[in-house]
């Protein structure tokens, strides 16, 4: 469903993304891992065309999306929902209006419709009632659900994630896992997360692809990630810093 | 100083060239799809209602004070009713519109590069793009149309404005006999000078809002790349309307009145 080819990406003679390969199936729930600042947000948003990669390709059900231009891309946005690191949502907008934001644009349904919708979604990520409240009202971990719930109203094909835990406690941060989980399950999207909590990489994944140095180092299934030995592998997955980049 | 100058050279010829694409895009789009009224006239209380006071203020001062300095030279050589017909010209053609549109480029260019500007750095304009809604048709046209709409009106109403509040100076403070006054007016003044300056406020709407536009689109990352961009916004927007005045002046001086 989902194929990067040779992807590279410079920003200022760096180059961040350097020949990136992988595929993912449909109904897969995959998770990019890698340091930070090693471009794992820069991949997610080649995937639905926020960025233009420098040399490579991007497809989606076979369509090379990478040479499309802004309008083309509104169709096979379509098919995307995204919940941003910051979640993103329109600060001038109410959370109803956020979250309904999708289905007002394209026009084929009553307001009556919209607001059903909407207090569906926020009734599955817990937040019924919080409709009239401008997103500055609302915690981090709201925030992010909101977030999800705007993306998934319009039952998108596939769910993209940037840093979905990043800056929550360990009890919202574990409560976003379960709903993204309940997501992938109830709506049988294709689910691809960028993160390194690992502790959420485990809960909400089937495989794991480990971002290194700016190419595809690891792609396994998430247990054999978990039990892998090789050294990089290893000590990511176990939050242990290389001895040689500490200095003092 | 060479580099200085290639880069400020080269930057200029970018904006131009994403100015231009920005115009374009906003024109197909405007033709292409159906605008959101809903939208545009809240753009059109935004520009237009909310800039009120900034307008009336601009045209009753600026009328009155042309007033008085036109009343004091022509008094010298006993021209006296000759004050009103001479701020109606530079009202109308000149002093109107590019007064109204350099506050408005204040007020309103200020406030779209700084909204825009904020979208984009907290990722609000890739979660539109992601939505499926296309920047330049759900924030550039509804701002676009709306500042096409108001900007006229503003401007016709800073010139009525700058025309009366100069007639009640120079009548009731510097005692000019009114009917005589109001008489060389409506001789001297004509309707090319009005319309000149309504044209020229059509274009001069055109470039405020494009340049907030495509500064709040393009603005650079972090609180420090907000200011930055509203402040290039008021800048190149006045600069842009200043020397484009010029232009317009001797060109529509060309085709209205053949001279």
């Amino acid at each position: 469903m989902i194929e990067v080819r040779n992807l590279k990406k410079s920003f200022g003679g760096h180059a961040v993304l350097d020949g990136v390969n992988f595929k993912i199936n449909k109904g897969e729930a995959v998770v990019i891992i890698g340091a930070s600042g090693g471009g794992k947000s820069v991949l997610l948003k080649h995937l639905i065309a926020l960025l233009q990669p420098d040399a490579g390709e991007v497809l989606i059900e076979g369509q090379d999306i990478a040479c499309l231009n802004e309008r083309e891309l509104l169709k096979v946005r379509r098919k995307f929902g995204m919940l941003f690191q910051s979640a993103a949502l329109f600060d001038s907008m109410t959370v109803e209006e956020n979250v309904g934001f999708m289905l007002r644009r394209e026009g084929n349904h009553t307001d009556k419709e919209i607001s059903e919708c909407v207090a569906e979604v926020l009734d599955m990520v817990e937040l019924d009632g919080t409709q009239h409240k401008k997103p500055a009202e609302l915690s981090g971990g709201m925030r992010k659900r909101v977030g999800l719930a705007r993306a998934v109203i319009y039952k998108p094909e596939i769910l993209l994630y940037d840093e979905p835990t990043t800056g929550l406690d360990p009890i919202v941060s574990d409560a976003i896992d379960q709903l993204i989980a309940k997501v992938v399950q109830q709506l049988k999207v294709t689910s691809i997360a960028v993160t390194h909590d690992m502790r959420s990489a485990k809960r909400i994944s089937h495989r794991i692809l480990m971002l290194h140095e700016g190419k595809i180092y690891a792609d396994k299934p998430t247990e054999e990630i978990f039990k892998s030995q090789d050294p990089i592998i290893y000590r990511f997955v176990n939050g242990i810093a290389d001895v040689k980049h500490i200095t003092l | 100083m060479t580099t200085i100058a290639r880069d400020f050279i080269r930057q200029w010829l970018v904006g131009l060239g994403r100015g231009t694409m920005l115009v374009w895009e906003t024109a197909c789009s405007i033709f292409r799809h159906k605008p959101a009224w809903r939208d545009v006239i809240y753009q059109m209380y935004f520009i237009g209602v909310k800039s009120q006071s900034v307008v009336l203020i601009t045209g009753a001062f600026t009328g009155m004070v042309l007033c008085a300095q036109t009343y004091f030279q022509f008094h010298k050589v006993k021209m006296d009713t000759a004050t009103l017909a001479v701020v109606a010209v530079a009202m109308g053609s000149e002093l109107g519109p590019v007064l109204t549109s350099l506050m408005v480029a204040g007020r309103v260019g200020a406030a779209v590069t700084a909204e825009l500007g904020t979208m984009k750095v907290t990722e609000q304009i890739d979660a539109l793009r992601t939505l499926a809604a296309h920047p330049i048709d759900y924030l550039v046209v509804p701002r676009f149309s709306a500042m096409f709409l108001v900007m006229p009106l503003l401007t016709a109403e800073s010139v009525c404005i700058g025309i009366s509040s100069a007639y009640i100076i120079g009548v009731f403070l510097l005692g000019v006999d009114p009917t005589y006054m109001w008489y060389n007016m409506l001789r001297y003044a004509g309707w090319t000078d009005m319309l000149t300056g309504i044209i020229k406020a059509f274009v001069f709407g055109a470039i405020i809002i494009i340049v907030a536009c495509d500064k709040g689109l393009n603005c650079p990352q972090g609180a420090e790349g907000v200011g930055q961009a509203t402040t290039e916004s008021v800048v190149y927007a006045s600069i842009s309307i200043l020397i484009s005045n010029f232009f317009l002046t001797m060109l529509l001086n060309r085709i209205l009145t053949g001279s």
